[in-house]
């Protein structure tokens, strides 16, 4: 009798999201990252998808705290998904390690909701505010969203690195704070186009009603290409 | 009592175990590099090895007491891990092992941790040097068998012996806990990397103990594996675990 | 084995003795003593049992363990026994005439059915002093145990001597715990953050009852220097790190009421 282990899982055979497919054969669910500065309005982004999409959907969330928690605790207080859809990875102060070097701990997240909660349409897994270069291994997401604000500064698209530039979908947040940090949203618009070589980015305010509607758009698109996808 | 009182790893009753397959292949000597590099990318980085409640209770603050909880960590709870890591090496059977290494972390939070960290370089390990005893292991112990038992195994796999298994779990037990200290006190991190240094012949006897002693249990089972343990890291586990915030998993 | 003790014919070497408790029940629903032998250093004494169980105190008769000694203490409860084990003083370790270590090896059985509450007084590392001790204990299936160990590194304000233990704990011949410790001059790193960290006194309560598989205990902090550990099998260590003696017993003592307050079966749990 081993008292460390009341629950049973299946085996597992993948290793990454190489795979489309659970050890079982079915399809598993499409994982879209999202990452960006701290502040800029990853969780809020999470949570404005959830209540968007919960509804005809199969959601869970896998967040990548710098303090452990945090950000699962505001999806959970804000109620967005039931807290067995939620779950936190903790990443030793290097919270770009666990989305690129070293997925292991995001891959077991992951599959952990998939064994626990699923079938799951949709997971997505929210970095740890960091800086401009980290970028979600191709190996624990099939696409990403990188996460920026006009108030940290309006020449972030023109500097670029690679989560500007090389991220599936740019959001630029909160628009709505352009007029008080005299942000230049159009130059923003210009540069990140320069950057992204014809890469999506897509202008939010999440304060206003329907304000995540463009990349709710974005994640059905993908939802769309998943479901063909052999 | 028939007990050899130089050793007290030898424990009185022999247990017989099957005769060991012979290790799957003969590996590259450079296999040990890949296994033992901190950036194997199997979750090592987010636990400190007990360094995170170190540091908060104020038990580790510079390069000197750094170096004594490590050298601590190094001959009890490394100890055990090599040895075990050794042993799985060996081709002692890996779901004894994981029974042993139950009975040798009383600490639920290390044994949780452990779990979780043999999950995850399981599903490293067998993406990185595929094998059946790998796939076996995963199969029977679904929810992660306990990290030294899953490393022993991995270095099987890549054609390593128990020498080389042991130096690389008892690396790893005092490595991980340096990164930390630097990313926690902002050490220096050359003086940290001497600690390391300076651990080193201490390290290579640890592993020749690791080794003798998984010799043994090919013969007289597990029980014949050292034990050594520290009260200050169970405990300290304990409280990590129910830190509200904390930045590494333990 | 005969219980005896034997001052070797050669001149400083150690003292080898042994003693031996048996428990069985005495078919009026008690606990009988049918062997009670102990001789050099241990005096095994019966005490006047509180209920069915029988109890028993070893009387330290002489100074024991010194270095060079092999002592040896075999204690076997029955099939449906109830046996307390107590000592009257605690266990001082002290250095001997020619610098050998001594060995404590302690081996406990405990039968179907039965229960042993095995609770030594300390065993105290003087300075000086090199002991090795094993206490081996084989449980059957529905045995229960509660078992207590502190050990104290040094009399007031001394430094310790050197003191290696290992505890071992197989339940149904499966090993449930195995715990080696190793304190004092020559041993690395003993005195850092992650063993002892400065502190003198370091103890544990270990509780094996067959009830916990269908309830578990919950792990929880007990303080600073305290926790208690459910273990993979039916059975909870309170681990405990302390200044001094006392302050460990209380913490041990807390530990001790945590367990009572969940589990109130047939007085197992009733303190001395």
């Amino acid at each position: 009798m081993h008292l460390d282990h009341a629950d049973a899982f299946p085996h597992r055979h993948t290793y990454s999201a190489a795979d489309p497919h659970r050890p079982d054969g079915t399809r598993r669910a499409l994982r879209i990252g999202l990452g960006g500065p701290v502040g800029s309005g990853k969780t809020a982004t999470v949570a404005a998808l959830c209540r968007e999409l919960r509804d005809g959907l199969s959601l869970a969330v896998v967040t990548n705290d710098i303090y452990t928690r945090e950000d699962a605790e505001f999806l959970l207080r804000n109620a967005v998904l039931p807290p067995e859809r939620i779950t936190a990875v903790e990443t030793g102060a290097c919270p770009h390690t666990a989305i690129r070097d070293d997925i292991s701990a995001n891959l077991e997240a992951v599959e952990d909701l998939e064994d626990a909660v699923g079938p799951l349409d949709l997971i997505l897994v929210e970095s740890g505010g960091d800086n401009l270069t980290a970028t979600f291994s191709k190996g624990l997401v099939d696409a990403q969203i990188f996460v920026i604000d006009v108030a940290g500064g309006d020449d972030i698209p023109r500097k670029g690195g690679p989560g500007v530039t090389t991220a599936d979908l740019l959001v630029v947040n909160k628009t709505d704070l352009a007029p008080y940090v005299g942000a230049d949203l159009a130059g923003m618009a210009r540069d990140a186009e320069a950057q992204r070589g014809g890469l999506p980015v897509v202008f939010t305010s999440l304060v206003t009603e329907g304000g995540v509607a463009p990349v709710v758009e974005w994640v059905r698109a993908r939802l769309a290409d998943w479901a063909v996808r052999p | 009592m028939g007990l050899d009182p130089d050793v007290l790893d030898g424990a009185p009753v022999p247990v017989p175990v099957a005769a060991p397959a012979p290790a799957p292949s003969a590996g590259s000597r450079a296999a040990l590099l890949v296994l033992a590099d901190g950036r194997f990318p199997a979750g090592g980085h987010a636990h400190s090895g007990g360094a995170e409640a170190a540091v908060k209770a104020g038990r580790i603050h510079d390069a000197r007491t750094l170096e004594e909880f490590c050298r601590g960590r190094l001959h009890t709870t490394g100890l055990t891990a090599a040895a075990l890591a050794a042993a799985a090496a060996a081709g002692v059977d890996p779901l004894a092992l994981d029974d042993a290494a139950d009975a040798r972390t009383p600490a639920p939070a290390l044994r949780a941790a452990a779990r979780r960290l043999g999950r995850q370089l399981l599903r490293a390990a067998r993406a990185t040097w595929p094998s059946p005893e790998l796939d076996a292991l995963a199969a029977a112990r679904p929810r992660g068998a306990h990290q030294p038992v899953v490393l022993g195994l991995a270095a099987r796999a890549a054609g390593l012996g128990p020498p080389d298994a042991a130096l690389a779990a008892g690396h790893e037990t005092v490595s991980g806990s340096t990164t930390a200290a630097v990313r926690l006190l902002g050490l220096d991190p050359f003086d940290a990397t001497a600690v390391l240094a300076r651990l080193a012949p201490e390290l290579d006897h640890v592993a020749a103990r690791a080794a003798e002693a998984a010799r043994r249990a090919l013969g007289e089972g597990a029980d014949a594996l050292p034990a050594a343990s520290a009260p200050l890291l169970d405990l300290m586990a304990e409280q990590h675990a129910a830190w509200a915030v904390r930045l590494f998993a333990s | 084995m005969t219980a005896g003790a034997v001052r070797a014919a050669r001149p400083g070497a150690g003292l080898r003795a042994t003693a031996r408790i048996v428990a069985a029940v005495d078919g009026r629903g008690g606990t009988a003593l049918p062997v009670l032998d102990g001789a050099g250093p241990f005096a095994l004494r019966r005490l006047r049992p509180y209920g069915p169980g029988a109890r028993v105190a070893l009387v330290g008769a002489m100074s024991a363990p010194l270095g060079g000694d092999r002592l040896a203490l075999t204690a076997e409860a029955g099939d449906g026994t109830a046996l307390t084990f107590t000592t009257t003083a605690a266990t001082l370790a002290l250095p001997g005439r020619t610098g050998e270590p001594a060995t404590y090896d302690t081996r406990i059985r405990v039968g179907d059915g039965a229960v042993l509450r095995w609770l030594p007084e300390p065993l105290i590392s003087a300075r000086g002093s090199d002991l090795r001790a094993t206490t081996r204990v084989e449980l059957a299936p529905t045995a229960r145990l509660v078992l207590r160990e502190e050990q104290i590194l040094g009399r007031a304000g001394e430094e310790p001597g050197r003191l290696r233990s290992r505890l071992t704990v197989l339940r149904a011949g499966r090993v449930l715990f195995d715990q080696e410790l190793a304190y004092g001059p020559g041993v690395p790193g003993w005195d850092g953050g992650a063993v002892l960290g400065g502190l003198r006194a370091v103890g544990q309560l270990l509780v094996v009852d067959p009830a916990f598989e269908a309830r578990p205990a919950a792990s929880r902090v007990l303080g600073e220097g305290a926790a208690l550990m459910p273990l993979a099998g039916p059975a909870a260590v309170v681990g405990a790190v302390a200044r001094d003696g006392l302050e460990l017993r209380g913490a041990l003592d807390r530990g001790w009421r945590e367990f009572a307050r969940e589990c109130r079966d047939g007085g197992i749990w009733e303190q001395e």
